[in-house]
């Protein structure tokens, strides 16, 4: 079989640094130069280019369809509809099985896929998709998140009823201490859709394989849970699809659903040619999942010294029309609703559903951000109402190791979050403002203000995210690693299924075999379906779920190596290449005990087992892994215009162990900047089940003017369970760094703020 | 050729024209590559007028203009990014007449005459004469946009615009003021908030009455300004910022940049 051009191949760690250091990533040069190979880069002799006509309507009955002047057009080699679906008709995230490969007489959200044409120019594919004539009948859309989830009488979105998913959660008794409570405060507080905004657009290569089979390149999370439901679609088995990571131009969540795989797979296998799908960036926003929009209420009852005695909450969370993550994403919310607070009387009530508003799924810190922005803004109201300082407040009430969560699951790794709110608050404040250079204003070089009107406001956030897959999910990675003798030089192959998204997954996987192994040479293979599955680059778990396999494997590897050496010996170890005794020194080089020989292990590594939640009181030890993040935020806002400028962001951040400290940086920073653009820029806005800003020139994300210089405090304090003790980082400063933020501009303006993204207006009505 | 391929879209910059036809709005027949033409890249000083090519990049004009034309300058430095303003032409945003286009404001609000040309001969249409309506323009299909011309400030001048982030930002709305004291008048310009970029004409007036140019700025002067400012635009509500919002931040702006403009003004009378 032909490779095609710009495909994924082995690559050479740089750098010779094992665990603790930080060696350079591969991608990071080339992607800077602009010669990293995405996914949408591939190329191949003979291919096609497909495209996909998707709905304008977020609710409509397709009365009749016409592909016939398509079909004729020059240049077309195939128009696809669900007729044409080789097997099952439907697919689904968590295997729910809700989602129309191509719409199936009716479509439920704008930009429902409904065709599929190939032809040899992406133009004439274009035109092809316009030539398609559809007869519509449109009907209202169903956007109502609180009806789809509380009024029967509402009509039904899809075969799955409403709610997608309930979760209560029930500990101690809240009607029993509701008449005891000295000060009660209330909330209301609602989350817009954000957007994972990845810069590179869903785009891949399918190409057909002579066998019957498909050579699948493409940008996803999770290989073989695309696997799963591409098989049973296309009517293949897991081994006739052989599957390549391709670059990927950033994911957070929204590669975790299918986009276009199933539909490159479609074509290949109806044309017998290679098929490049590449979407634009307005079909991007509608070609993935979003964070899901949510309402929360909230009602917390305290003594007047700001004990709180119970919490009563409800949180509904808008899913969209299928199923995707949300099972997990009410999950999260449901048992993260408080946050990392001892509440000794909580009743949560979640809700996901259906609508005909944007599909939303998986997106960095899902269902745990929603939740944090209100109890975070709780926290400060409760503070104010007690006369008690944000800090303080939540140092009251902070949960730590040996405390229940609100399912009454025992924290049972160091939690030091009062210790970690003293380290956000003593670290020192940002200097005064200094206005003579506009750029340091709100507003920036767009000169709304030469000083006047702006007020300083300092505010914290608190976030608690749960690392690795929860609720009982048999959650595992695998890795293979094989070492050998090449160039006379002991080199470590590492091959997983593992998708690096950009966060810097390979640079670890090749720092814990150098550590393991004792040798400086390590060649990553690229990640495909050759190997079993490394689960979803999501949930903070890559470096703890894959780095633990690729610990395993060499673990492995080395005892077998060990066992090559002559005389049984018990206190062995690998050190800079060479096999060392305690006891009697160097015996040999690992070139030596090798000879010609590759000795080869693969490793399935789970994390501590999980149980699910129960039905009715939501209780149960769901969570394998927390994490802890805290904030603090200084801005400067202008209170007459309500422009904000973010004047620092400092993070205080449980890591367990620092693998890398260059990539986990990265990683508070990143995840602090996509919090930010929560808290005053992102949002999919939407009427009538419509977005109305499926662009970069009104989807904002935060720019370098917008993004503050960080200060990171970064802990280790080792989770027993973990591999090096190790904590997973990616998600819990997207969590707090939203609530920091809107309480800083809430400490300047006196403003309530019940709503993200802050806009302009809110703060000058 | 323009006259002989009427459906042929000018290309300058090519930073709307390369977006509109990546986004599929238009797929114009035929491109007119207008960075052929070297007279369009330069600018000169003519009878104590600038004379700017419609294809000087916001960078030139920041570089090389900013002191004779601060108001215009300080819209270029707002623009976009680096990227943009290193492509991006007053000739193109003109061509466009987008309604939140950044040069319009101080273009209006310092009398700038745009040159026009066809086969036909040259027409000299002053700004407030040129924008018709949204991303409608005076220029003819068979026209071209040749330059600009401004004279140099003779006053203090002042750019502000509001938008949503801190930089790269498209206006939710824009507003420049440009001191005439030479004549005892203020020039305004208010972008985004209407059909079209247009001058706030009844603030000018009371200024024009009102503003006593020996004295301190009178706050009662300054907040009617503000309103009147205000009152001119015809906004409204869409993804980028809602009407009322946009009304009120106009008024915020005028007070502020009129504000900066009497300072200057009142320095160099004192210097
Ligand atoms: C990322 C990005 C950010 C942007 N930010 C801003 C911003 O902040 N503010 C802003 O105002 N704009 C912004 N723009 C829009 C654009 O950059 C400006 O409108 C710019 O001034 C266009 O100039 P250009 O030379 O690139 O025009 P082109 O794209 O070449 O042309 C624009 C239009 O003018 C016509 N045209 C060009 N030259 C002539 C001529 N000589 N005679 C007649 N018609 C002509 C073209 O046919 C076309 O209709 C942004 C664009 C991008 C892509």
């Amino acid at each position: 079989m032909t490779t095609p051009l710009r495909a994924p191949r082995e690559i050479a760690a740089p750098g010779n640094g094992g665990v603790g250091d930080s060696p350079l990533r591969p991608d990071g040069t080339l992607k800077v130069r602009g010669e990293f190979a995405y996914s949408s880069d591939l190329w191949i002799e003979g291919m096609l280019w497909g495209a996909t006509l998707r709905s304008p309507h977020p609710r409509a009955r397709i009365v009749s369809m016409d592909i016939g002047l398509a079909l004729a057009m020059n240049g077309v080699h195939a128009v696809l509809t669900h007729d044409d679906v080789p097997g099952r008709k439907h697919y689904g995230l968590d295997l729910t099985w809700d989602q129309p490969v191509l719409a199936i007489g009716e479509v439920r959200h704008q930009g429902e896929p409904i065709a599929l044409v190939a032809a040899d120019h992406p133009e004439i594919a274009r035109r092809a998709l316009k030539a398609i004539a559809i007869e519509w009948e449109v009907l209202e859309p169903l956007t109502d998140a609180r009806r789809a989830a509380f009024d029967p009488t509402y009509p039904q979105v899809q075969e799955r009823p409403n709610p997608a998913r309930y979760q209560p959660v029930r500990f101690g008794d809240v009607e029993s201490v509701r008449d005891r409570a000295e000060v009660v405060v209330t909330g209301t507080y609602e989350v817009g859709i954000q957007d994972q905004a990845f810069l590179g657009p869903e785009s891949g290569l399918a190409v057909p394989r002579e066998d019957g089979g498909l050579d699948l390149y493409v940008a996803t999370q999770w290989m073989h849970n695309d696997l799963k439901q591409i098989g049973p679609c296309l009517g293949l088995t897991d081994e006739q699809i052989h599957m390549t990571l391709s670059g990927v131009g950033g994911a957070f969540g929204g590669r975790e659903d299918l986009s276009m795989q199933i539909h490159a797979g479609m074509l290949a296998l109806r044309t017998g040619r290679p098929i490049k799908i590449v979407y634009n960036r307005e079909e991007s926003f509608f070609g993935h999942v979003h964070r899901h929009p949510a309402e929360m209420r909230y009602e917390y009852g305290a003594t007047r010294d700001g004990r709180i005695l119970y919490a009563d909450v409800e949180i509904l969370l808008d899913g969209g029309a299928y199923t995707s993550a949300t099972l997990n994403v009410v999950g999260n919310a449901a048992s993260l609703g408080v946050g990392p607070y001892a509440i000794p009387n909580v009743k949560i009530d979640t809700y996901g559903v259906y609508t005909n508003n944007p599909p939303c799924g998986a997106m960095r810190g899902f269902g745990a951000v929603q939740a944090c922005f209100a109890y975070e803004s709780m926290m400060d109201k409760l503070g104010a109402a007690c006369g008690i300082d944000p800090v303080t407040i939540r140092q009251i009430n902070a949960a730590s190791q040996g405390t229940p969560l609100a399912t009454g699951q025992i924290i049972w790794a160091p939690l030091p979050m009062a210790e970690m709110l003293e380290q956000a608050r003593r670290l020192p404040m940002p200097a005064p403002l200094d206005a003579s250079d506009i750029r340091n204003l709100p507003g920036g070089a767009s000169q709304t203000t030469h000083g006047e009107g702006v007020r300083r406001g300092v505010g914290y956030g608190v976030g608690l995210k749960n690392i690795c897959f929860s609720e009982g999910y048999d959650d595992y990675s695998t890795a293979r690693v094989r070492l050998e003798v090449i160039g006379g030089v002991a080199t470590a192959l590492v091959h997983t299924a593992a998708a690096e998204v950009g966060q810097g997954l390979v640079t670890v996987e090749a720092q814990i075999a150098r550590t393991e192994l004792g040798i400086e040479h390590v060649v990553i293979h690229p990640a495909d379906n050759g190997v079993d599955s490394a689960g979803s680059s999501s949930a903070s778990r890559q470096t703890y779920m894959t780095g633990g396999a690729v610990k395993t494997a060499c673990e492995a590897v080395r005892q077998e190596l060990f066992a090559r050496v002559p005389g049984g010996h018990t206190d062995l170890s690998l050190v800079g290449g060479k096999i060392v005794s305690e006891s009697m020194g160097v015996l040999a080089a690992i070139e030596d005990v090798l000879g010609e020989d590759a000795i080869e292990e693969t490793r399935r590594f789970h994390h501590h087992p999980t149980t699910g939640m129960d039905k009715r009181t939501g209780q149960g030890d769901t969570h394998a892994q927390l994490g802890l993040c805290v904030h603090r935020a200084v801005v400067d806002v202008d209170v007459e215009l309500g422009l904000v400028k973010v004047v620092e962001l400092a993070a205080v951040q449980d890591v367990g162990k620092i693998i890398n400290r260059l990539s986990l940086e990265g990683q508070i920073h990143g995840g602090t900047a996509q919090g930010l653009g929560l808290a005053v820029m992102e949002e999919i806005v939407v009427r009538d089940g419509k977005v109305r800003n499926p662009s970069f020139t009104d989807y904002l994300i935060p720019t370098i003017l917008d993004m503050p210089p960080m200060r990171l405090e970064i802990l280790e304090n080792a989770d027993p369970r973990a591999p090096y003790g190790l904590r997973g980082a990616g998600e819990p400063p997207t969590l707090s760094s939203t609530p920091a933020v809107v309480a800083a501009i809430r400490d300047a303006t006196g403003l309530d703020l019940t709503r993200v993204p802050v806009r302009p207006e809110h703060l000058t009505e | 050729m323009k006259a002989g391929t009427p459906g042929a879209v000018p290309i300058q910059g090519g930073t709307d024209v390369m977006v509109e036809i990546n986004f599929d709005v238009h797929r114009p027949a035929a491109l007119l590559d207008l960075n052929q033409v070297p007279e369009l890249f330069t600018w000169e000083r003519i009878d104590g007028s600038y004379r700017v090519g419609a294809g000087v990049p916001y960078v030139q004009i920041i570089a090389e203009l900013g002191h004779e034309l601060p108001g215009l300058a300080q819209a270029a430095r707002t623009v976009g990014s680096p990227q943009i303003r290193n492509r991006g032409t007053v000739g193109g945003n003109l061509g466009a007449a987008s309604p939140a286009g950044d040069s319009h404001p101080p273009l209006l609000a310092g009398d700038a005459i745009i040159e026009v040309a066809s086969a036909a001969g040259t027409r000299m249409i002053p700004a407030h004469e040129f924008y018709l309506g949204v991303k409608k323009s005076a220029l003819r299909p068979d026209e071209l946009i040749r330059a600009f011309w401004m004279k140099p400030a003779d006053g203090p001048q002042y750019f502000s615009k509001v938008g949503t982030r801190n930089a790269m930002v498209i206006a939710v709305c824009s507003f420049a003021v440009a001191l005439h004291p030479s004549e005892r008048r203020v020039g305004t310009g208010i972008g985004s908030a209407a059909p079209t970029p247009r001058r706030a004409l009844e603030a000018e007036a009371f200024l024009a009455e009102s503003l006593d140019w020996e004295a301190r700025m009178d706050p009662e002067v300054l907040r009617r300004f503000g309103e009147l400012v205000a009152a001119a635009a015809s906004p409204i509500d869409d993804v980028r910022g809602t009407a009322d919002y946009r009304r009120h931040a106009l008024a915020v702006m005028a007070r502020r940049t009129l504000t900066w403009a009497w300072n200057d003004y009142r320095k160099v009378r004192a210097a």
